[in-house]
């Protein structure tokens, strides 16, 4: 009798394990307290997200030019619509936003290369982002020269603000931060306590007692006469904060590294400058991105603090629009369209931490 | 041997080239670098400051402030003085961050528990809120709360009655506030008795498992101890307080707690906000016990809840902590936010009101800072020494 060493093909799963009702049983409803919970959930939900979803979507106003064109009983997004300018340049001279506009389409265009695996100069094109790009972009927004015309930094404004602010901190601040962690790490006694006082106080004070001190002491703090742009002082105010928060993720970054990497580089003869720069920090930098990203996502939230000092970034533009005559009221669609704004940056960086995280844990994970 | 000892003998680097003296030489440069930088800022503070008419020093505390504050937990008036108005902003600080906290953690944990739930559509419900809530700046949360919602409330005259007398309006959320009357005094006493029992009574209980393997009911006992002995003897002493209610009173309601909107939306927005980072610290912590533990504490027979309490909670503690504490301490940094929508807080009414009446900005942004990074300071500590309690002691 030859044995059949045909695998018989698998069965289906039993029907007491498939199927909707079973998922629900399962999931939902396995024990009394679970059931309990669900039929709470459930009637949470069908509380809430019902008028939710009439008041923003189906009840809602969409198109109109004035006041008296909006719904009672729903959102009136003309009320946004009509001020969607502002919303993304605050007050730049409406002929002239196809500048901001280059400047960051340029970017977007400079940025596609370096997720494509097959691009080699990712290095290159990082540094002229990081290094040039933010020239070009000073001349194309602000002007004056090329023949362009000079749009002071008070008219900037909205998103475009919250941008500029967010990016410029960033970059600048990782330098200061890779200093610092580094010299946190030092083994000379000076410049470690240096670093480590300047670490602790900037964590250690609110924002805003950061952006008050930037706009109220800085004038005080240079010799007389030297006068200071209002969005510049609130960039070093930032950026000084930013960079104790980004000197921590890096050293979360240094001290990853194993110890045989430090000694292996001291072995090679290589001296303390290109240790770091060549061996630890590609490394401890790789490994800190999310972190990175991250903080990223903090400082973007943090810039709406700027409206306290005067400037008027996506929120500030909001507020200010809530307090025209002749849309007041409309508080709860200017808020939740900021917070809308908002929460896509935030939620779509954060997922992009996330699989960065994933993609570069790889090598780590034991 | 000789030839030996001559090799072995190290050459003698050039003083430049030595270690040890080109770190002295760095660090002298440093430190030359920070006494000039230092030096030129002071200097020109000073001279910017005697150019403006600006005098230094802290006298100015002394002098009468002259103008009101919207909610003080200790005494004030425009008789005041500045230093007054440090005091008042200190405590209303400490208010809005001890309130904060205190439910950010409980939501946290619970949200933090619920997205690790097995109950798909709880988890999910966290999900939902932890994702929104962290994405979205915590000011704007703070000015949706203050003018969208609060201000949309009806009048005082209109106010909407919760029951039990509380009174909720525009002009904020009113309780029922508990009147101490003579004699109250021993039920506080009674109260400290009770805690200082507890105290000894856990450490009692917990020597007496380690001897003999008997469990004390800890739980019913810290009850009866805390809150049923001091009634006892509130009710002994013949109750000695009243409760008062809040009463409408032309446009307003007096009596009883009155809780402004701007301490409302406040902490409203703070818990919501720190409450979605604390939930996903918490998952994090507890996601990092090994499900081995699980297994191995159900294969022991213990129960669902002794699981979570005996064993999950006490190793998730341990990765809970550091990040938690980091939590507490943003919270009351954010807490300064409270000057956006006028709360009378540290920044609010020190930074903001004092320092433009009396434009000694130097002194009120040293000061101010100083708090915040004493707070920071302790939070954190007191935070580390909780954390090596509960760290792991290895053999």
């Amino acid at each position: 009798m030859p044995v059949n060493h045909k695998k018989s093909p698998s069965l289906p799963p039993p029907a007491s394990e498939v199927g909707i009702v079973v998922w629900v049983k399962k999931n939902l409803f396995s024990t009394y307290a679970n059931g309990v919970m669900s039929l709470a959930a459930i009637v949470l939900i069908l509380l809430l997200l019902p008028p939710l979803l009439d008041w923003a979507f189906f009840s809602a106003t969409w198109s109109g030019s004035n006041r008296a064109d909006c719904n009672e009983d729903g959102a009136c997004w003309i009320f946004i619509a009509n001020r969607i300018d502002q919303v993304f340049y605050g007050f730049y001279p409406a002929e002239l936003h196809w500048r901001p506009n280059l400047a960051g389409l340029l970017l977007i265009g400079l940025t596609i290369p370096l997720f494509i695996k097959s691009f080699h100069y990712k290095n290159w094109l990082g540094a002229f982002i990081l290094i040039i790009y933010p020239f070009i972009a000073y001349f194309l927004i602000h002007g004056g020269s090329f023949g362009l015309e000079v749009v002071s930094t008070t008219k900037w404004g909205g998103l475009m603000l919250t941008l500029i602010l967010s990016a410029v901190g960033i970059v600048a601040s990782l330098p200061l931060g890779i200093l610092l962690a580094l010299g946190r790490r030092s083994k000379m006694p000076m410049f470690k306590s240096v670093c480590v006082v300047y670490i602790e106080f900037w964590r250690g004070i609110p924002l805003i007692t950061v952006l008050f001190m930037a706009s109220v002491m800085l004038p005080l703090f240079f010799p007389e006469g030297s006068d200071f742009d209002k969005l510049l002082r609130a960039l070093i105010g930032i950026t000084l904060f930013q960079s104790a928060y980004m000197a921590e993720v890096v050293r979360g970054g240094l001290q990853a590294i194993p110890k045989g990497q430090y000694e292996a580089s001291e072995a090679l003869g290589l001296n303390y400058p290109k240790s770091m720069g060549l061996i630890i920090l590609p490394q401890a930098l790789k490994l800190v991105i999310p972190g990175i990203v991250n903080t990223f996502i903090a400082l973007f939230k943090d810039t709406t603090l700027v409206l306290i000092i005067g400037l008027f970034d996506l929120l500030a533009i909001i507020n200010l629009a809530l307090t025209d005559s002749e849309w007041l009221g409309f508080d709860d669609e200017g808020y939740v369209f900021a917070a809308f704004v908002f929460w896509v940056f935030c939620f779509a960086m954060s997922r992009y931490s996330i699989a960065l995280e994933a993609k570069l844990h790889t090598g780590h994970k034991r | 041997m000789s030839e030996l000892e001559t090799v072995q003998k190290p050459s003698n680097p050039a003083v430049w080239n030595n270690p040890k003296y080109r770190a002295l030489f760095f660090q002298a440069l440093l430190i030359a670098g920070l006494v000039y930088f230092f030096y030129s800022v002071v200097d020109n503070t000073l001279s910017n400051m005697e150019s403006r008419g600006i005098s230094t020093g802290f006298g100015f505390l002394t002098e009468k402030a002259g103008f009101g504050i919207l909610q003080s937990l200790v005494q004030f008036n425009e008789d005041s003085s500045y230093g007054r108005t440090f005091i008042v902003g200190l405590v209303n600080t400490g208010l809005v961050a001890v309130l904060g906290i205190f439910m950010a953690t409980l939501l946290g944990f619970g949200m933090g528990v619920a997205r690790l739930s097995n109950n798909w559509l709880v988890a999910k419900l966290a999900t939902v809120y932890i994702e929104i809530f962290r994405n979205i700046p915590l000011l704007l949360q703070i000015f949706f709360w203050y003018f969208a919602v609060l201000a949309g409330l009806p009048s005082a005259r209109n106010s909407m009655s919760l029951g039990l007398g509380i009174e909720f309006n525009v002009r904020g959320l009113y309780l029922p506030g508990p009147v101490a009357e003579p004699g109250f005094l021993i039920t506080v006493v009674a109260f400290i008795i009770g805690f200082i029992a507890l105290l000894f009574m856990r450490q009692w209980a917990r020597k007496r498992q380690d001897e003999t393997g008997q469990q004390f009911p800890v739980g019913w006992s810290s009850l009866i101890l805390l809150i049923g002995f001091p009634l006892v003897v509130f009710w002994a002493s013949g109750m000695p307080m009243s409760i008062e209610y809040p009463v409408l009173k032309g446009f307003n309601f007096a009596g009883g707690i009155a809780v402004v909107p701007e301490l409302l939306a406040l902490v409203l927005a703070l818990t919501i906000y720190t409450g979605a980072f604390i939930a996903e610290t918490v998952r994090a912590g507890i996601l990092a016990v090994d499900h081995g533990q699980t297994e191995a504490s159900l294969a022991l027979g213990l129960k669902r809840g002794q699981l979570m309490k005996l064993v999950i909670i006490p190793q998730a503690m341990r990765v809970i902590i550091p990040p938690l504490t980091s939590q507490y301490l943003n919270l009351t940094k954010n807490s300064s936010l409270a000057t956006a929508i006028g709360y009378p807080d540290l920044v609010n009414v020190f930074m903001g009101t004092t320092l433009n009446q009396t434009g000694q900005a130097i002194e009120i942004t040293a000061m101010t800072m100083a708090v915040y990074l004493t707070a920071s300071l302790l939070i954190s500590s007191v935070m580390n020494w909780y954390n090596k309690k509960m760290a792991i002691v290895e053999r």
